[in-house]
């Protein structure tokens, strides 16, 4: 994303910036960017009814720029594609204040994004940390720090790492591309597979075949690269049956790719590709892409499979993904990319924890309370927490997270760490209540009752 | 819809019905039916009468008299005469097959003594009933004092009196289907014990060739096929793995030597018929062995007696698998300590196996009576099912291994539940049979005939045959692994392996929500896991620790704990990324990152959903 023009007022939280969308992943930050109540003001298509002087009704569309006070975003990750909803913010010629309006943010298009105006419900928030001298002010809401964080790494322009994933057992293979943010699950391929059986060999054998067909198909076809060509598949038939009889029976049916094979060919940066499976899947696997690739002689193909990474997992189910991450040989290629330093950190998490001498611990209203108690500071302390919080609807829930981020970070010295939440070790992370903190020393746990009844009298 | 579906298929099995019933004309010499008649004719209009009073239920009242005209002009087409009867009768009827009506119980039921006394052998005959039905008619018949035809006759009469009795009670209805009672039909029918069991234990500690040289000592496997293998085996240079091949026969299996699928295979002694399970010992196929153990009904443990072979498996999956049988529900596990030729049949190192496994045993949970530890080799057959030769281990003088096996007591059978199958295996059975599944029946009774429920895709499907130990039957009981030949279902779209198939009455739920009582192995968080479930294998997470519970009493020890340390029990709730059946008190095993972490008993479930039982309309 390219930061057009930015003009912001640190101190306060308020201000504008201008920003140019350029790839999908981009949408993503946007999407963890906007945030309800600010202004969007983008480009819109927008249908106009008009009403003649004799009553009869027509219907335009008309291109124009709107802006919006954003209600909610809806982010779909498949396409990549992101829809802010709001009211309309400033009136003009085709429509009235207040109209409702979904925006599409488009690639290649400007938009500029307005925080921290008035009704925007900034506020700074003194912060007290386990030594009540020192007192901090922060910005919350508007452009405060998770928001002003983000802005920064969504700008930021060095090319990042990404990498193909297949991650499968038997009959069952998950195709997905890791970018730096995002796990993005682009097909789940299912071929049922019989199994072992006495007199049943053949039957399985023309299944598997028929599974790894699916599978490099579907893979090719997201990675945009040509099909294997039916001509070079004619030597050996068994591919080529089998592919005959997916199209007709298969879950997947295969679609031309999206560009033309000439596009892709001449691109010498292939993504790397990491499979992974229990048992011998993936080696089974990779030996018929090697296969398939001589046969048919395709240089895209060939080119591909000296990226090719086979690794260990244990499942074939997406959440398997993240040991294959951590495991030594795959780590140490991925050393420096954001879901490998994620999904390290939470290992450790997880390591620590089980430790169970209470310097860890996990859930919102435990790792507030260590916060409170300073034990997540300098010297070790760790705050793990997912962007999904800061990407709350209620601007009073946002406002706690970015509070708690802030004290960490400004009044105890202690590290944040914010996970995206659309990565596996997001996922790990979500499902401990989106938070959790490494300590620098044991916060005794409250007693459950006590902590019930403390949460009723402030609810009331 | 369904109900126009299942009376076509009803014309359809008039025509099995017929050629069943050819070679039996004797059957019905005294029958004072309408003389006029041929027996095809009167049995088809026997049936046909029947099938007529269900599909059009209680609400219309026909006369005998009526429907068999209606047959008799339709050609004892049931579609046909339905329609006309409803025509005549009460036009706005559209749900058949209500309330079945039965039709003159008595004359129907001498006959079917009769065709029972011939025809007992007269097999493959559709039909289904669920128990409890069955048993309701049971009773019923038994009420009616029809003992003496009962008694003489065999459970073919049987199960078609009572079954009529039975009728009236069904909700969906049984079509061309035998009818038997197969509750009763297996106890008079005196089978050997039966008994499944699972083969587990550490990787390359000699399972499949100990199964392999059992096989072979018991002549189920025939010395050419052992040549061959042997010669396959020695021309890739591993000539020990001949035996294990009997077992795996997967291209991928011979060439890596290591089992990676449950391979099935039967044998049968004096007294008992086996079936043997043999696990995949690597821990990345301990999904595999999952699904193998859930169909056993007992365990081999098979140990390397070899220097730190048995270590290092205690360290791995022999304590895996042990642990595992166990909270899969297995009581009973017979321990062999394999390649005692390598140990110099030392009884020192037997002495010191049993030992260390007797005492992680019982920690796992297993009685000591319940577990018996037998020397042997597999390799040379030692003491599999021949005993040791003399001189070589005079210290011991238990029983071989196929003694051992035999003592095994039979299983309770959970005959009167409702039906329940996990599909363990979807294949083409043939094409006769394009569309097969194979699986244990955890409970109740199948017949061939029977309308069963798919869940989770809640079509229904019907049983057109049925194998066991690869010979076809007419009927299998809970307990048995059975192949079952499906028709009228779209394999491809509607059924998956781990899915349920069970009686329309009482469907297995769909569940993506469950709470769990669980022992665990390892930490357990709230995290993502695995659960397995038989050849279920589903991507979910854990989703509360509710509480922490106390081994023996149950009673909840802390609530809303942070972490289950190892070996604690814990009530846990369970969210599912796909909704898979399941039913309370199923077994579950939870893992994570290739280890099991826990295994469990599910306690509640929340479906998402219950599909109308009457499949679609």
């Amino acid at each position: 994303m390219k930061l057009i023009k930015q003009d912001i007022d640190k101190r306060t939280g308020f201000g504008s910036a201008v920003l140019l969308p350029e790839e999908p992943e981009d949408m993503w930050h946007a999407y963890n960017l906007i945030s309800p109540n600010d202004l969007v003001r983008a480009s819109a298509i927008r249908r106009v009814q008009q009403e003649t002087a004799v009553g009869s009704t027509t219907s335009n569309r008309v291109h124009t720029v709107l802006t919006l006070r954003v209600t909610s975003t809806d982010f779909d990750s498949d396409a990549g594609q992101l829809h802010v909803s709001g009211r309309v913010a400033e009136e003009n010629r085709f429509v009235k204040l207040g109209a409702y309006h979904t925006l599409d943010l488009e690639l290649n298009r400007n938009f500029t994004l307005i925080k921290g105006d008035e009704s925007g419900g900034v506020g700074s928030v003194q912060l007290s940390g386990a030594d009540a001298t020192d007192r901090v002010s922060v910005v919350v809401g508007g452009w405060d720090s998770i928001a002003l964080a983000t802005l920064e790494e969504a700008t930021d322009a060095r090319r990042r790492a990404q990498i193909w994933a297949v991650v499968m057992q038997d009959g069952l293979a998950n195709i997905c591309l890791i970018t730096e943010h995002q796990t993005l699950l682009r097909q789940r391929v299912e071929v049922p597979i019989p199994r072992k059986r006495r007199g049943g060999q053949s039957e399985q054998d023309k299944a598997l075949a028929k599974f790894f067909d699916t599978v490099l198909s579907t893979l090719l076809r997201h990675m945009e690269l040509p099909p294997v060509s039916a001509a070079g598949s004619t030597a050996a038939s068994g591919g080529a049956t089998a592919k005959k009889r997916f199209n007709t029976n298969g879950i997947v049916t295969n679609h031309p790719p999206s560009t033309p094979p000439s596009a892709s060919t001449s691109d010498p940066t292939v993504l790397p590709l990491l499979l992974a499976s229990p048992g011998f899947t993936a080696s089974a696997f990779h030996t018929y892409i090697k296969e398939t690739a001589q046969r048919s002689a395709s240089k895209p193909l060939l080119a591909l499979l000296l990226r090719v990474l086979v690794a260990h997992s244990s499942t074939g189910h997406m959440h398997s993904l993240a040991e294959v991450i951590a495991s030594p040989s795959i780590a140490s290629k991925l050393a420096d990319t954001r879901y490998a330093r994620e999904s390290g950190l939470m290992d450790r998490f997880f390591k620590m924890l089980r430790l169970d001498d209470g310097r860890a611990t996990y859930g919102p209203r435990e790792v507030e309370n260590a916060v409170e108690k300073g034990a997540c500071g300098r010297g070790g302390g760790v705050l793990l927490i997912s962007n999904a919080l800061f990407r709350s609807n209620n601007v009073a829930e946002r406002r706690r997270w970015v509070t708690l981020v802030d004290k960490v970070k400004e009044m105890e010295g202690g590290e944040v760490r914010v996970l995206s939440s659309a990565h596996e070790s997001g996922k790990r992370l979500e499902s401990l209540g989106g938070v959790a903190a490494i300590l620098t020393f044991a916060v005794e746990e409250e007693d459950e009752d006590n902590v019930e009844d403390i949460a009723n009298i402030s609810d009331g | 819809m369904s109900g126009h579906r299942r009376v076509k298929d009803i014309s359809y099995d008039e025509d099995d019905l017929d050629y069943d019933y050819d070679e039996g004309d004797e059957y019905y010499e005294d029958e004072a039916g309408d003389d006029t008649l041929s027996p095809e004719d009167q049995e088809q209009m026997r049936v046909g009468t029947i099938k007529v009073r269900e599909a059009l239920g209680p609400s219309i009242t026909a006369t005998e008299k009526e429907i068999q005209d209606a047959l008799w002009n339709y050609y004892y087409d049931v579609a046909n005469s339905v329609k006309h009867i409803r025509s005549i009768k009460l036009p706005k009827q559209t749900k058949p097959a209500e309330q079945p009506k039965p039709t003159k119980s008595e004359s129907r039921f001498d006959q079917a003594a009769k065709a029972a006394a011939n025809a007992a052998s007269a097999s493959k005959k559709p039909g289904p009933s669920p128990d409890d039905i069955v048993i309701n008619a049971q009773k019923k018949g038994t009420q009616t004092g029809k003992h003496d035809a009962k008694k003489k006759a065999s459970a073919t009469d049987m199960a078609k009196g009572e079954t009529n009795d039975g009728l009236e009670k069904l909700s969906v209805k049984e079509i061309g289907s035998k009818n038997l009672d197969v509750v009763a039909e297996f106890e008079k029918s005196g089978l050997k014990n039966a008994a499944n069991f699972v083969v587990i234990g550490h990787v390359d500690h000699g399972k499949s060739t100990l199964m392999g040289r059992l096989l072979y000592d018991l002549n189920v496997v025939d010395k050419r096929s052992i040549d061959r293998l042997q010669r396959e085996a020695d021309t890739i240079g591993k000539s020990s793995f001949a035996l294990a091949w009997v077992m795996d026969q997967t291209s991928e299996e011979r060439n890596r030597g290591v089992t990676v699928d449950i391979a099935m295979n039967h044998f049968e002694t004096s007294k008992t018929r086996f079936t043997i399970l043999d696990a995949p010992g690597h821990q990345d196929f301990v999904p595999n062995m999952i699904a193998g153990a859930s169909q056993a009904d007992f365990a081999v443990l098979v140990i390397d007696a070899g220097t730190n072979s048995f270590e290092s498996g205690l360290k791995g999956q022999t304590k895996e698998h042990a642990l595992l049988v166990r909270s899969l529900g297995v009581q009973r596990l017979v321990v062999a300590v394999n390649k005692m030729d390598a140990a110099n049949w030392l009884s020192e190192r037997f002495e010191e196996i049993k030992q260390q496994m007797s005492a992680f045993l019982t920690n796992a949970g297993f009685h000591n009576k319940n577990v018996a530890f037998i020397p042997c080799s597999g390799l040379t057959g030692d003491n599999v099912a021949r005993s040791v030769p003399q001189g070589t281990a005079p210290w011991y003088d238990g029983p071989t291994l196929v003694s051992a096996l035999e003592a095994a007591e039979p299983a309770a059978r959970a005959l009167t539940a409702p039906l329940r199958i996990t599909i363990a295996d979807i294949f083409r059975g043939g094409i006769v049979h394009p569309l097969s599944i194979s699986g244990r029946l955890e409970a109740g009774t199948l017949q061939v005939g029977d309308v069963v429920h798919a869940a989770p895709a809640g079509e229904l499907a019907r049983v057109s045959g049925l194998e066991v130990d690869d010979e076809a039957v007419d009927w299998a009981v809970a307990g048995q692994i059975a192949t079952v030949h499906l028709s009228d279902i779209d394999g491809a779209q509607h059924l998956r392996l781990g899915d349920v198939l069970c009686s329309p009455q009482h469907p297995v739920p769909t569940v993506t929500k469950f709470t769990a009582k669980i022992l665990s192995f390892e930490h357990v968080l709230p995290m993502q896991v695995s659960v397995l479930r038989g050849r279920v294998d589903a991507a979910g997470h854990v989703e509360a620790l509710v509480a922490t519970l106390d081994k023996s009493s149950g009673a909840v020890v802390k609530r809303k704990p942070k972490i289950v340390q190892p070996g604690a029990v814990a009530r846990v709730r369970i969210r599912l990324d796909k909704g898979i059946p399941l039913e309370d008190g199923a077994r579950v095993v939870l893992r994570v990152e290739g280890k099991t972490v826990a295994a469990g008993l599910v306690e509640v479930v929340d479906e998402v959903k219950k599909k109308a039982t009457g499949g679609e309309s």
